[in-house]
């Protein structure tokens, strides 16, 4: 990650802020580049900036301090319409008075392209999100998925090198938006075009992105390839932003190079992997992913510690099994198995012991 | 289901069956639609229920005085009820030999006048006819007070010389119950209006003097030779004498009471008002005039509709462009603002209604007259001479400022309403495209917001082309409307049926001009909010 060096970094913040009443700030110091082709997505709970920081790219707001700049040129102080970026809204804003085909020749249209230029790239545009016949259908006339596939090929007709995206999908079902997210990686990875992505959802970061930058609070709490971001949080507030997490609080009672030992409440120990803890006797918070809780005690090392857990709840989902346990005193402890045939089904009340590889539970920030 | 159906999906054999059966049936074998109309029924009735006080009330207030008012533009009763064997008679006249009506028009004009008069509906009639000709409504009112005192009782004295008991009433009465009706059917048919009339004033026929008109029009039938003959002594010998009669012309008595009556156009206008169903209001709202020829224009000097519909027109169409001019920005406004003070603006924009109109328009006199604020400041600041002043009202320009100000809030709120409706996110769109401030305004919010000018323009349009008590205050001469007229043929000149017919004209000239609209831009396209 972050192996961008600022020489062929393609879209830039540098030390960017943002404050709308002068006594907040939405976004506080951030610094960000990537390089040209890359589909980075913004994720983060509603609030914490990301928005802001795709306006002040597109060039809808101001940045309060620092510099924006687009492919090594600051863009601070051009309109947005000088600044070429394609973006796809929220709610699509596909122009509801004009056809699907005047309105991915509308950008073309005020670029004073020549008619038959126009049409050209308008088919080629409609072809490419595979709607070549609707091109005299109004907005209106289309379901969701199909406007989504328009407000794209509007942002993408006039070849802009980067493209925007402020959560695109957020209005459409389940399966339209798993299949729609495939759409679009494959046609931004097909154009090579830059991609910013605007999301809370965090399967749709995953799944999507190069690269994915967690916002919180007006920062980037991390910035990483989506794998890194599940397997490696580098905080807690990561750790449980993506995915499914069990955490436990507890002490750090001995560090030794890439293992630690931590102290639970009720006293009992567990093996964990130190991340951002440094000495015995600071305050963490664990986390452990529940696919990675082992039960079979044959597969741990023979002097890793284990836990007592009763299990409270039982969830037949038809792939896995989820079973929810009470662990040292608290009873939010999930698990996941796979539906193996070897798999046992466990009751309710049932007793266990359940532990973990060390490198899979991370003791990050109390 | 029959047996040829047997093998198909069911799909096939549903389509089958109702290709076999026609409508479909409910359940329990009525038709479909019968079925669910009786179930919609109730709904339906309980509905009608609760709209039923404001229909009745519409019906009552709204929807009859209207549809009455408009049938007064056509309706000319008038003549043929006051006047009606006058009318009969003088259909057969012909108008354009500019001679005067004959003996028998002239008869029944008498017998017609005397009941008039008695029922004072002489002179209605003379204020009606006046519209059409003036002069005429001092004509009747001078032959109302002497109809009565005609010389005709030389023909009363006469018959009874002949025979004392034609001063007998019930002699009258039995003889025209009689076969003389038949053969006297002036004189049978005005004893049948001279019955009528004594039961109206409560007196019995049998204890009154018989009328002078009586022996008159009995006089007239016997000399124009009516077949009476065997019928009675009495009448055989009345019909034998009346060549020998001394006589009094009916025409030398009305000339005698105006000489109006000898010019042929009193008699013109009388005959072409004798329908009961009229055009000439509506010729007359069209600086048109009904002549015996047809539908003429008047006049050059007398025209004065035309003139006033277009002006209406024409100032309705500025009043409606200045207040979209002065609307949309601050439509525009109120919608980007943030919702605090938003409403606040919102308020002053409602703040006219809560003032009365009255005071609104003479605040406008205050501000617009030659000592006026406006022109006070113009000389204080010596842009205008203290000895040239500006004339800003009493004329089109105080009308156009002032309705301008009094219906701009009814262009503003359909259009804040169909603006706040268009997300900002449009325009960020527009410009993330590459269009520049205007062509994103031009292109992509403008054709959204038509729909607001749309409902706007025609509420405006609408009210100012029937406006009244603004251009009355400030319209002088040039400023004023057809309504103003209207309203003066209401309350003043008492022609109502003028009235009718230009409000007549107005509503068509608006519903022909909605009709338009809405083949031009949509009435769909309209949104009021």
């Amino acid at each position: 990650m972050a192996d961008v060096t600022n020489g062929d970094a393609f879209v830039e913040f540098e030390r960017v802020q943002k404050s709308y009443d002068g006594e907040n700030l939405v976004v506080k110091d951030l610094n960000l580049s990537l390089p040209k082709g890359e589909f980075l997505t913004m994720l983060g709970p509603s609030g914490s900036g990301k928005t802001t920081c795709l306006m002040m790219l597109a060039g809808f707001e101001t940045a309060t301090h620092g510099e924006i700049k687009l492919d090594g040129k600051p863009i601070n102080n051009i309109p947005p319409h000088k600044r070429g970026i394609g973006m796809v809204f929220q709610n699509y804003a596909l122009f509801p008075h004009m056809t699907v085909a005047e309105n991915l020749s509308f950008p073309l249209e005020v670029r004073r392209m020549s008619k038959s230029d126009r049409e050209a790239k308008v088919k080629r545009a409609l072809d490419m999100v595979q709607m070549g016949d609707f091109g005299g259908r109004r907005p209106a006339q289309l379901s969701g998925g199909q406007q989504q596939r328009i407000a794209l090929a509007r942002a993408l007709v006039f070849e802009p090198e980067l493209v925007l995206m402020d959560e695109p999908l957020g209005a459409l079902d389940k399966q339209l938006r798993e299949h729609m997210q495939f759409e679009i990686t494959s046609i931004a990875h097909n154009l090579g075009i830059t991609t910013v992505y605007v999301t809370h959802d965090q399967t749709e970061a995953l799944t999507m992105s190069d690269r994915v930058a967690v916002f919180d609070d007006g920062r980037i709490q991390q910035l990483a390839p989506p794998d890194e971001l599940y397997e490696s949080p580098q905080n807690s507030f990561v750790a449980q932003f993506i995915g499914e997490n069990n955490t436990l609080e507890g002490t750090i009672k001995e560090i030794k190079g890439d293992h630690c030992v931590v102290q639970l409440a009720d006293g009992s120990l567990i093996d964990a992997k130190p991340v951002n803890v440094t000495q015995p006797g600071e305050k963490t918070l664990v986390s452990i992913r529940p696919e990675r809780v082992e039960m079979n005690k044959e597969r741990l090392s023979p002097d890793a510690h284990t836990l007592k857990a009763e299990v409270v709840e039982f969830i037949y989902m038809g792939d896995i099994f989820r079973t929810r346990l009470r662990v040292a005193g608290k009873d939010d402890f999930v698990i996941k198995t796979r539906n193996a045939p070897d798999q046992r089904r466990l009751q309710k009340g049932e007793q266990i012991e359940i532990g973990w590889l060390a490198e899979d539970c991370r003791a990050l920030d109390a | 289901m029959t047996d040829s159906t047997a093998g198909m999906t069911p799909e096939e054999a549903r389509r089958a069956d109702e290709a076999h059966t026609g409508p479909m049936l409910a359940a329990d074998g009525t038709p479909l639609k019968k079925s669910l109309a009786r179930a919609l029924r109730r709904q339906k009735l309980r509905a009608l229920g609760l709209i039923a006080p404001l229909l009745v009330f519409v019906l009552i207030t709204f929807v009859v005085p209207i549809g009455d008012m408009l049938l007064r533009s056509i309706k000319n009763d008038i003549v043929a009820d006051t006047l009606p064997a006058t009318v009969e008679t003088l259909a057969d006249w012909d108008a354009d030999a500019s001679e005067l009506p004959g003996d028998d028009v002239w008869m029944a004009f008498y017998v017609d006048m005397w009941f008039a008069a008695e029922r004072k509906e002489h002179t209605r009639l003379g204020s009606r006819l006046n519209y059409e000709q003036t002069g005429v409504s001092s004509l009747f009112r001078k032959t109302g007070r002497r109809v009565d005192r005609f010389d005709t009782d030389v023909y009363t004295d006469q018959l009874v010389d002949l025979d004392p008991s034609w001063e007998d009433p019930a002699s009258w009465a039995a003889m025209l119950d009689g076969p003389a009706a038949d053969a006297l059917p002036l004189t049978a048919e005005t004893w049948e209006r001279w019955k009528e009339f004594n039961v109206e004033e409560g007196d019995a026929v049998l204890e009154e003097d018989v009328p002078d008109f009586l022996f008159t029009t009995l006089y007239y039938e016997l000399n124009n030779g009516a077949e009476v003959d065997g019928m009675s002594d009495r009448l055989d010998a009345a019909k034998a004498a009346v060549g020998e009669f001394e006589t009094v012309s009916l025409q030398e008595q009305f000339a005698d009471a105006d000489e109006d009556w000898l010019d042929p156009e009193v008699w013109k206008t009388i005959q072409l008002y004798s329908p009961r169903v009229t055009s000439g209001y509506f010729a007359n709202s069209v600086d048109m005039q009904l002549t015996p020829e047809g539908i003429e224009p008047r006049p050059d000097n007398q025209q004065i509709y035309g003139i006033l519909f277009k002006r209406t027109l024409f100032m309705s169409l500025v009043i409606t462009g200045s207040c979209i001019m002065l609307a949309y920005p601050v439509a525009w406004l109120l919608s980007n603002l943030p919702m605090r003070t938003a409403n606040l603006l919102m308020i002053l924009v409602l703040l006219p209604f809560w003032t009365s109109l009255l005071v609104r328009t003479s605040a406008w006199k205050v501000m617009l007259q030659q000592q006026g604020v406006i022109n006070d400041v113009l000389v204080w600041l010596g842009l205008v001479a203290d000895d040239a002043r500006l004339t800003m009202i009493n004329n089109q320009f105080g009308t156009i400022v002032a309705m301008t100000h009094i219906l701009l809030p009814f262009m503003i709120l359909p259009m804040y309403s169909v603006m706040s409706t268009i997300p900002p996110s449009y325009l960020r769109a527009a410009k993330s495209l590459g269009a520049t401030n205007w062509t994103a305004f031009w292109r992509v919010y403008f054709p959204q917001s038509v729909p607001g000018i749309g409902a706007g323009s025609i509420l405006v349009f609408i009210l100012a082309i029937g406006y009244y008590i603004t251009p009355e205050i400030v319209g002088g001469n040039t400023g004023t409307f057809i309504s103003n007229r209207i309203a003066y043929h209401i309350s003043s000149s008492l022609n109502w049926g003028l009235a009718a017919a230009l409000g007549t004209i107005l509503l068509v000239v608006v519903l022909v001009l909605y009709w338009a609209y809405d083949k031009i831009v949509g009435i769909d396209n309209v949104k009021l909010g």
